[in-house]
């Protein structure tokens, strides 16, 4: 079970709406995940297999080692479900 | 017996919303392990929020004293998270019962009437709770009577401020999909109207090359830590070593004192960030769970980075813009005899940012600037001007920050000063708002879009 993180600047708002949809979307492609959304902060203390959120948040957390997820429009549903799918299903 | 289920269960806020959430999975019919750490982690939420109010209370005493002995002024440092986390000492139960209740009533007009939203954006809901909760109970409101206008009166919001925003939210994302449900929202509304007035022919933001090194403070943690910091070292150095280092630090060096309290106020708003994350985590998702049933064609209200992506050069234009008029506000208030309110970054970023672009969608460049320079003179003086309706909770040296909690503040704040009496309150919060919702259903039937349709 993979575990997947969405991060904003806040951690309050946007990424708790990503998360909800991220579920969705997950249960759409029938990929189970523990979901969660945190602060950029917390973030980069937590250990994730994915890390999810908008482009200029999520870019502050690549350091070669962390998978992560960027989006360009975070409220785009079929960006968000194409990234997941090509994400997650290339891992097998 | 009575008293422990009314004094002790009911009357302890953090068991009441445990005893929400509790609710919200059973109706959900989750698992039962879902259910037992799902209950517990909103009660903990909640504890963890005082235990953040009091880390933050320190720094903010200290801050007051400096504040008060360099300029002899009052500093107010505007701050949600504070004011709410501080606040639920005194009028925890109330604030609860309000949320819940005015999530009820959303759920209801959304269902009834043409404004089909849902408003997402659970740490305003509770915002906004807190403050109706604290203007009510100090004009002695109290009871069930209390609760119910209270939470008319945030249900309502819930769905008039994503309408009013509506028409301006759809030219940004080109869509229906989605509003915004944000306490900002005079301030967006302003911004998208100053945009109209100057912005003609003027060139969208996005066709100019900014600058990304701003990136950095998107991350709240570190934009707090910072503005704390700076701040606390401005006022170390009028305020000077003597008094600091005999009065406060216990002879701790005056600069390394003002580095270490900045960093406990940051501290203290991280701790209350996470508390609030906890105690929202399942109630968010019950309340949009019932909405979805319940209301057909509904549309979600989403905080305000949500239209972020539709205007990346608007974001940063309008956070710069906003902040400066920020600062120069703080200069002209105590010439109004106002308290000096301290520009926060956070505040700046998030609703600056959001006015740049809807300023930018009505007026361009030319818009953002000058619409979300009209935000930060609306949340400099909002919050200084809402301080003496708040009661005692006024004197905390922290307040709302957004421009919603100032303009409904103002007028919720005023209204309970002529009328002392719960009942005529009431029927006079009826009467409004039912004036309100008949003219945009009339509007509505006339043809103007200024709700929603998903084919109108």
């Amino acid at each position: 079970m993979s575990k997947i993180l969405v991060v904003c600047g806040n951690g309050l708002g946007s990424s708790f709406i990503i998360e909800m949809n991220v579920k969705k979307a997950l249960s759409d492609l029938g990929i189970e995940a523990e979901v969660s959304h945190t602060d950029l902060t917390t973030a980069k203390t937590e250990p994730a297999d994915y890390y999810i959120g908008s482009t200029e948040i999520v870019e502050n957390l690549e350091d070669g080692n962390r998978h992560v997820i960027k989006l360009n429009n975070i409220m785009d549903k079929n960006e968000l479900k194409e990234a997941l799918e090509t994400h997650l299903t290339k891992e097998g | 017996m009575v008293d422990l289920i009314m004094k002790d269960i009911l009357g302890t806020p953090s068991i009441l919303v445990g005893l929400f959430a509790l609710f919200g999975l059973l109706l959900q019919k989750k698992a039962f392990a879902d259910v037992i750490s799902g209950t517990l982690k909103t009660v903990m939420g909640f504890v963890i929020l005082g235990a953040g109010a009091n880390v933050l209370t320190g720094s903010l005493d200290q801050f007051s004293q400096m504040f008060d002995h360099a300029f002899e002024l009052q500093g107010v440092i505007p701050n949600n998270e504070a004011i709410v986390a501080l606040a639920q000492q005194s009028f925890g139960t109330e604030t609860a019962m309000i949320m819940l209740f005015g999530m009820v009533v959303n759920i209801l007009l959304a269902r009834i009437t043409p404004l089909k939203y849902i408003f997402l954006t659970g740490h305003h809901t509770m915002f906004m709770a807190c403050m109706i909760a604290v203007i009510l109970t100090t004009a002695g409101f109290d009871g069930v009577m209390m609760v119910v206008t209270g939470s008319i009166i945030l249900g309502s919001l819930m769905v008039l401020m994503p309408a009013m925003l509506q028409p301006f939210t759809r030219k940004i994302t080109g869509s229906d999909d989605f509003a915004v449900g944000h306490f900002g929202s005079f301030g967006y509304l302003t911004a998208g109207a100053v945009g109209k007035l100057v912005g003609k022919n003027s060139k969208s933001t996005e066709e100019i090359k900014v600058p990304k090194s701003l990136g950095f403070l998107r991350d709240t943690s570190v934009a707090v830590s910072l503005t704390m910091v700076l701040l606390f070292f401005f006022v170390a150095l009028f305020t000077g070593p003597t008094f600091i280092e005999t009065e406060l630090s216990g002879g701790t060096n005056y600069i390394v004192f003002a580095f270490l309290q900045g960093l406990t106020f940051a501290a203290g708003v991280y701790i209350i960030l996470a508390g609030v994350r906890m105690l929202l985590a399942e109630i968010v998702p019950a309340f949009k769970g019932i909405a979805d049933k319940v209301v057909p064609n509904s549309i979600p209200a989403l905080d305000c980075p949500s239209v972020f992506p539709f205007a990346s050069n608007a974001v940063i234009i309008g956070f710069v813009c906003s902040f400066v008029a920020g600062l120069i506000s703080m200069f002209l208030l105590p010439l109004m005899g106002l308290k000096v309110i301290v520009p926060g970054l956070v505040p700046h970023f998030f609703t600056g940012a959001a006015s740049g672009v809807f300023g930018n969608a009505t007026g361009g460049r030319k818009g953002a600037i000058f619409g979300s320079f009209a935000n930060g003179v609306l949340i400099s003086f909002l919050p200084a001007l809402l301080l003496p309706v708040l009661g005692s909770l006024g004197f905390e040296g922290t307040t709302f920050g957004d421009a919603d909690f100032g303009v409904i503040g103002l007028i919720l704040g005023n209204l309970v000063n002529y009328i002392s009496s719960p009942v005529v309150l009431f029927v006079i919060t009826i009467v409004v708002l039912g004036a309100i919702f008949g003219i945009t259903a009339v509007r509505k039937k006339n043809g103007y879009n200024d709700t929603i349709g998903k084919s109108a």
